[in-house]
């Protein structure tokens, strides 16, 4: 229980004094984890909402498949995406080994599947409200994808806070391919994992609080500006 | 959209430092702190920016053969002769000693601090069946821990429940042995600057075994051309100057001196 | 606008794993008039309407609209039985057909506020569609479905649960339209809104034609005794 009083303590010492390091760190798990979301959405988004509108020959494979990747353990990405990044794997002449951009390459993998699941489910719901009239109107296929995307907007965007959560709070993965080098890929989750190897509580859980403020914080913004959003234009 | 491209921008910026080296490390290195002393004066006198990877020895070693890293700073002296031979490094250059100690419980049941050596104590610990904690990682650490058993006459991979090889960093071993009360084997600077010991102590230390040999290996630009073979000499020169040695051998947790600096000219 | 919008069914018969649910069945439709198709629960009054607008598929035999098969379904507008509401605002539901066929913003602003003003919705044109009750509901659709002005229009049962203001409503819109030229063709259970709308008249019983003429002759002299039955409010089987 001291543990955790002094743990709070410390995170709040670390924040009123705007600790350089502490905001050096909490910006560089938003950008990894903010770029790995955007790349991520706009992979999984479309392709989550193509699977509810399409029918194809593999579709329920491709479905159990998604499902399945979801569940993808983040140290085996990790692992993958090490050898595959490594100056003596296939993609080593890029050297991007032991950087951010290894670290979100890392995290696309691991969140993709899980938002284009979420979406998946989500937008079956809305066609199968919306099909009748789509097919009426004649759209193209392209069509019905953005007027499933834009009328499901809110379901996407949890979707999002999903893969976004996991992202963030993702420490496996990025501590295999980023290293956890000082002010170049060290972030909330690897910094805390390394204050825990060196017995320091009181800093790894200030970090962890940090991270769980960012979390919340992210997640209330976004709802906040889709409830205006909603209020306002319609 | 302006914005994801200014993200995007930065993210990729972070490479284009002027000057930078990536040198793998091991975890006990790393936590003795002297890291956190040496690279802003590396980055002031010498004006290269040295990037720790913080891993255990085996992991180190792969990091050079698969030429991911610049230069690596290990203490495992059969495996870094091997990692030359192969031809991954160029050479391998002695830095600086520092030693391990044998931790345990502050009542001591197996008495190990009145034993005369480091086998003797685990002689000690084997008899009464002791738990103890070992890293079980293949690190370094992990190496050393293992010839002493054998050198005490024992085959560790033999032992019952007692020994627990955690699989773990040092940190995170020492926070085991500090959670169940166990002997375990730490190098000394982990142990001064680790934050949670608990009911451990010191118990055993001073026997020549003990010592600890860092050794600097730059990765061979022959086989890895992309390699920074310059600032990997550079730091190397840095590294066995009088600066160095000043900076080594001062440098303290608690008033105790942690490392020797031992490189030869 | 021309009116040349004539279909033929040629043998068009549509089943569902081996079963019959519509046909085979002749038909000829006019490329105008208000055509009232009638028969009890089940008889596929709207896998007709569905097999016209080209919605359902076909299992063998034709149907053949005057135009090509892309053109009639781009002059076509179909009002589902239980009306589909974009989960946007009543205006933006109103825009939507035409936002798809790529008409100018300008020009979309118009004629939202034009249709807006016709189906009576002007002062809940922000609200959302989804929070407007059945009979308002039924207008958006009708708006919606008539904004692209098409040469023929389906309506499924689209005054079924309504009270009779709404339904009143409804109707004296689909008068309007039947006068600016569009060609309908709709289902009802009302025969009295049969009566009051119908030119003619496609009765249908137990997936097949059973009677097909004018609305007047139809209801004054019905040729079967099923259908004198069903003008009658008896069960028909």
């Amino acid at each position: 229980m001291n543990d955790i009083l002094s743990g709070i303590q410390a995170a709040f010492w670390l924040i009123v004094t705007l600790d350089a390091d502490l905001i050096e760190i909490t910006l560089r798990s938003l950008q990894v984890s903010l770029s790995a979301l955007v790349i991520a959405s706009v992979l999984a988004l479309p392709f989550g909402t193509w699977l509810a509108v399409r029918r194809f020959r593999y579709r329920r494979a491709t479905i159990a498949t998604l499902n399945a990747l979801m569940g993808l353990p983040p140290v085996v990405v990790g692992l993958i995406v090490y050898l595959l990044l490594s100056r003596s794997g296939p993609f080593g002449v890029l050297g991007l080994l032991f950087t951010p951009t290894a670290m979100i390459i890392a995290q696309v993998i691991i969140i993709t599947p899980l938002i284009a699941s979420i979406a998946h489910q989500a937008m079956r719901e809305l066609w199968a409200e919306y099909h009748d009239l789509l097919i009426s109107l004649n759209t193209t296929k392209r069509q019905r994808i953005m007027t499933l995307i834009w009328d499901g907007r809110r379901a996407l965007l949890t979707a999002g806070l999903a893969g976004f959560g996991r992202a963030i709070g993702e420490v496996g993965a990025i501590m295999i391919v980023g290293g956890n080098i000082d002010h170049a890929t060290r972030v909330l989750t690897t910094a805390i994992a390394l204050e825990t190897g060196k017995g320091d509580f009181e800093l790894a859980l200030g970090l962890g609080f940090v991270l769980i403020a960012l979390a919340l914080l992210v997640n209330f913004g976004i709802h906040s500006l889709s409830k205006t959003e909603r209020e306002g234009r319609w | 959209m302006k914005r994801i491209i200014a993200a995007f921008l930065i993210l990729f910026s972070t490479q284009l430092h002027a000057e930078t080296m990536k040198l793998a490390v091991t975890t006990s290195f790393h936590n003795s702190g002297l890291s956190d002393v040496l690279l802003p004066v590396i980055q002031d006198e010498i004006g290269i920016e040295v990037q720790l990877i913080v891993v255990g020895t085996g992991q180190a070693l792969r990091l050079g053969r698969a030429g991911d890293v610049d230069a690596i700073l290990v203490h495992s002296k059969a495996a870094e002769e091997t990692f030359v031979e192969d031809g991954y490094g160029t050479h391998r250059r002695e830095i600086m000693y520092n030693d391990f100690v044998l931790i345990g419980p502050e009542t001591d049941p197996a008495q190990i601090a009145e034993a005369a050596t480091a086998s003797g104590a685990l002689q000690k610990i084997e008899a009464i069946q002791s738990t103890f904690v070992s890293r079980g990682d293949d690190s370094g650490t992990h190496k050393k821990e293992t010839s002493l058993w054998s050198s005490a006459g024992f085959d560790a991979a033999s032992f019952g429940a007692w020994y627990k090889a955690v699989g773990s960093g040092m940190g995170a071993s020492l926070n085991t042995a500090a959670g169940i009360d166990a002997y375990i084997l730490s190098d000394r600077a982990s142990w001064l600057n680790f934050g949670n010991k608990g009911g451990l102590a010191v118990l055993f230390s001073g026997d020549p075994v003990l010592f600890n040999q860092y050794a600097y290996l730059p990765v061979d630009p022959e086989r890895h051309p992309h390699v920074n073979a310059t600032a990997a000499r550079q730091l190397e020169a840095w590294l066995t100057s009088p600066t160095a040695k000043e900076l080594i051998n001062t440098y303290q947790i608690d008033g105790e001196g942690l490392f020797t600096f031992n490189a030869t000219q | 606008m021309t009116h040349s919008m004539s279909v033929s069914l040629h043998k068009m018969h549509v089943k569902r794993r081996g079963k019959s649910i519509l046909g085979p069945i002749d038909l000829e439709l006019a490329p105008t008039g208000f055509t009232m198709v009638l028969g009890p629960n089940g008889a596929g009054k709207t896998t007709l309407l569905k097999v016209l607008h080209g919605i359902e598929r076909v299992s063998s035999g034709s149907v053949q609209w005057s135009v090509s098969g892309a053109q009639a379904q781009q002059e076509q507008a179909y009002v589902f039985q239980s009306p589909i509401m974009l989960r946007r605002s009543v205006s933006q539901n109103l825009a939507y057909p035409l936002q798809i066929s790529g008409i100018s913003k300008a020009e979309i602003t118009g004629r939202v506020e034009t249709w807006l003003d016709r189906i009576g919705l002007s002062n809940m044109a922000e609200r959302p569609a989804t929070r407007l009750s059945g009979g308002e509901r039924q207008k958006l659709a009708l708006g919606r479905a008539l904004i692209r002005d098409p040469q023929v229009l389906f309506l499924d049962e689209p005054c079924a649960n309504l009270d009779g203001r709404s339904t009143r409503e409804i109707e004296a819109l689909l008068l309007n339209t039947l006068h600016t030229g569009t060609r309908i063709i709709m289902t009802t259970h009302d025969i009295g809104q049969a009566r009051r709308l119908a030119s003619d008249v496609v009765f249908l019983l137990n997936g097949e034609l059973h009677e097909q003429g004018r609305a007047t002759e139809f209801f004054d002299e019905p040729k079967t005794p099923e259908a004198k039955a069903f003008l009658n409010g008896d069960i028909v089987e």
